[in-house]
């Protein structure tokens, strides 16, 4: 029996040290679930904690490649609370000044502007970091500091609010989702997309002469990502908005007031999380500079001696980070709909925490992208949950201090036990 | 000699000098190969040798000194311009990214790209598996990291990342340092069958008899300096030892450093 079993695992060629966090955030959930009566898996709460994770798992993704390149970046959560504190201001006291209040390139002008931040202020970092060779723990400890500062310098500590209301549906409130319909689409595009992708990886293979998995392989792990896409639709399409927000929403469109339930559907910050999942995905498999990434983590003089600039790579590595970092502060701000002088404080460690429970090697070289997103949901479940079941605040931090400690630890634990 | 009837040595490094912080690491030294020539570099750990070719490699800046190629003198600032010259480089540490696989450290720096841009992890493997099957049959690990290899296997595929793209000169440091008497026989062939394509080859060796095997000529290094460059039918055992460890040129009494 544990024989087929082995064989059928060994089929899918699944990387086990995932189905291992699987396993451990479907036992987090079920045991959040029995505590608080079934409270924990419903749609209501599976869509916060989409909305939730969002901001710090957007991060996440940028420091697996950070990590990767053997570095540490402490300044996002604070380049974070700056870089939302300019939007902020941008868009609530600058911009309104030329445009008029609520004008339809508020949002747009104020994103391109915090990402040229984020970009400036990261390839800073990088090339302090790559070119003078201070080490990055130090530049960025550095960073954190300052950043913070300069955010209360902006407004002098005052929070700026309200923000443009096209900003806030990045935040994913009841407005800021797909609706039914298009999340709908939304899935049947991602279903067809990743069946199309599985069958031209196979025929390329295939016109290499090199070994296929069996067909009942790939239709069982086509199965599963089908059943996966179209159940997070379902699930999200399950959560009806509140009465009232469907009265304001219908009344601001000029459209009667419709008698049956409107669903939520996919929040919009999910499917930015989304987007830069499969970007950076695609970054880190199937570009040079991801490859790059991971050589120079793996042996940085084996890289130098390979031609790659090291010194340049850092400075791009720091720079998407920066980027990412105010795709977060966007979410962020954009939730709360206001931007507080503590916005964004100490996301460092949930970001870095998220990344290394994510399978990323503090030792360099290794990381995945979706182990990142499922380690930030791990640790925003893990916060969410202990909130329900109604842990004192203080014992949360204990117990996610703990499980950080003990992931680490098992993970290294599991490295040796495989030889890798 | 082999290089009789060539006009220019293939490569010449000239009245190179390279020193770290006050120790002469390269004190003045001129060598140089020519076509289809294997040269023996041989000298004491700290010598000199390995920091004098990674000036050709371009891993280390030199402080003088002039490089030509075909008797055209080049500038090798880094070891892309080395590339760029077609010289490839065999390091004795290997320079594998060992948690990537084979293919994606034979092309690392040169990799296979579709029409978008986007790098082909399958077609560069496809080549991998060809080259592997000249120059090493029984290599089959081709998904896994290099870290999960033998060490004759790392070998094998740094040999094939230097050989791949057409080199015309091959500097190879301490080739056979970590493997057994088969691999090193294999080495050993695939020299002498590089040798008969015109393939420059600067061999950088601790073992002498690897050197009275495979070289046509040997340059001694001691303390930094050029001890002096021999034909190797011309001289024994004997008086490469004594060059190496008393820097003495055959015939001469006195030590000259």
């Amino acid at each position: 029996m544990t024989e087929t079993l082995k064989k059928f695992v060994a089929g899918l060629e699944l990387d086990t040290r995932m189905l291992g966090m699987i396993g451990a955030l479907v036992i987090l959930w079920l045991s959040f679930n029995m505590f608080t009566d079934g409270r924990f898996i419903t749609p209501r709460n599976i869509f916060n904690l989409s909305v939730q994770t969002a901001s710090v798992a957007v991060m996440a993704t940028g420091m697996v490649f950070v990590i990767v390149t053997r570095h540490i970046d402490l300044s996002v959560g604070s380049l974070l609370g700056l870089i939302g504190m300019l939007m902020g201001t941008l868009q609530v006291h600058i911009l309104p000044q030329f445009l008029g209040l609520e004008h339809p390139l508020i949002w747009v002008i104020t994103i391109v502007a915090g990402v040229a931040v984020g970009v400036i202020v990261g390839a800073a970092q990088g090339w302090v970091i790559g070119y003078l060779a201070v080490p990055s723990f130090i530049v960025t400890l550095g960073g954190l500091l300052m950043y913070r500062g300069a955010a209360w310098w902006v407004t002098t500590g005052q929070t700026v609010a309200p923000l443009d209301s096209n900003f806030r549906l990045l935040g994913g409130g009841a407005e800021g989702t797909l609706g039914e319909g298009l999340s709908w689409l939304v899935g049947i595009i991602a279903t067809i997309a990743a069946v199309v992708m599985m069958v031209l990886s196979r025929r390329q293979k295939n016109s290499h002469g090199f070994k296929l998995k069996p067909l009942w392989a790939e239709f069982t792990l086509g199965g599963i990502v089908i059943a996966l896409i179209l159940g997070f639709v379902t699930v999200m399409n399950s959560y009806p908005l509140p009465k009232g927000a469907v009265r304001r929403i219908y009344e601001a469109r000029g459209e009667e007031i419709p008698q049956f339930a409107v669903m939520h559907g996919i929040a919009i910050p999910v499917v930015i999380v989304f987007v830069i999942a499969i970007i950076m995905t695609i970054i880190a498999r199937r570009t040079r500079f991801g490859r790059y990434v991971f050589a120079t983590g793996g042996n940085p003089e084996a890289a130098e001696l390979s031609g790659i600039n090291t010194k340049l790579l850092t400075v791009k590595v720091f720079a998407l980070m920066g980027a990412l970092t105010a795709i977060a502060a966007v979410i962020a701000s954009a939730r709360l709909g206001s931007v507080g002088n503590d916005l964004g404080t100490l996301d460092e460690l949930r970001v870095i925490a998220a990344a290394v429970i994510g399978g990323t090697a503090l030792a360099g070289g290794i990381g995945t992208i979706y182990g990142a997103l499922l380690g930030a949901l791990i640790m925003q479940s893990l916060q969410s949950g202990m909130a329900m079941v109604g842990v004192d605040a203080p014992l949360q931090s204990i117990v996610v201090g703990f499980v950080l400690v003990l992931a680490v630890y098992l993970d290294i634990a599991y490295r040796r036990r495989a030889g890798q | 000699m082999t290089h009789a009837n060539a006009a220019h040595p293939l490569v010449e490094m000239r009245d190179i000098h390279v020193s770290f912080g006050g120790i002469k690491a390269v004190d003045h030294v001129s060598i140089d190969v020519y076509p289809g020539e294997v040269v023996g570099l041989l000298g004491h750990n700290g010598a000199g040798k390995s920091t004098l070719i990674k000036v050709l490699s371009g891993a280390y800046k030199r402080d003088a000194g002039e490089i030509f190629i075909n008797g055209e003198k080049v500038e090798i600032h880094n070891p892309r311009d080395a590339r760029a010259h077609n010289i490839e480089t065999i390091y004795q540490t290997l320079a594998l990214a060992d948690n990537l696989d084979a293919a994606s450290n034979l092309f690392l720096g040169r990799e296979i790209t579709n029409p978008l841009g986007f790098v082909n992890d399958d077609a560069m493997e496809a080549e991998t598996r060809k080259i592997m099957g000249k120059l090493n049959p029984n290599f089959k690990k081709f998904a896994d990291p290099v870290s999960a290899l033998s060490g004759g296997q790392r070998q094998s595929v740094a040999i094939a990342r230097a050989v791949y793209f057409d080199a015309r000169i091959l500097i190879m440091d301490e080739p056979t340092a970590a493997l057994g008497p088969h691999e090193t026989q294999m080495v050993a062939d695939l020299i002498k069958q590089l040798k008969k394509a015109g393939i420059g080859i600067f061999l950088i060796s601790h073992d002498i008899h690897d050197v009275l095997d495979l070289c046509d000529r040997a340059s001694v290094m001691k303390n930094g300096k050029l001890v002096g460059t021999v034909n190797v039918d011309d001289v024994t055992d004997d008086d490469l030892l004594s060059m190496i460890i008393l820097g003495k040129k055959p015939g001469e009494e006195t030590i000259t450093s």
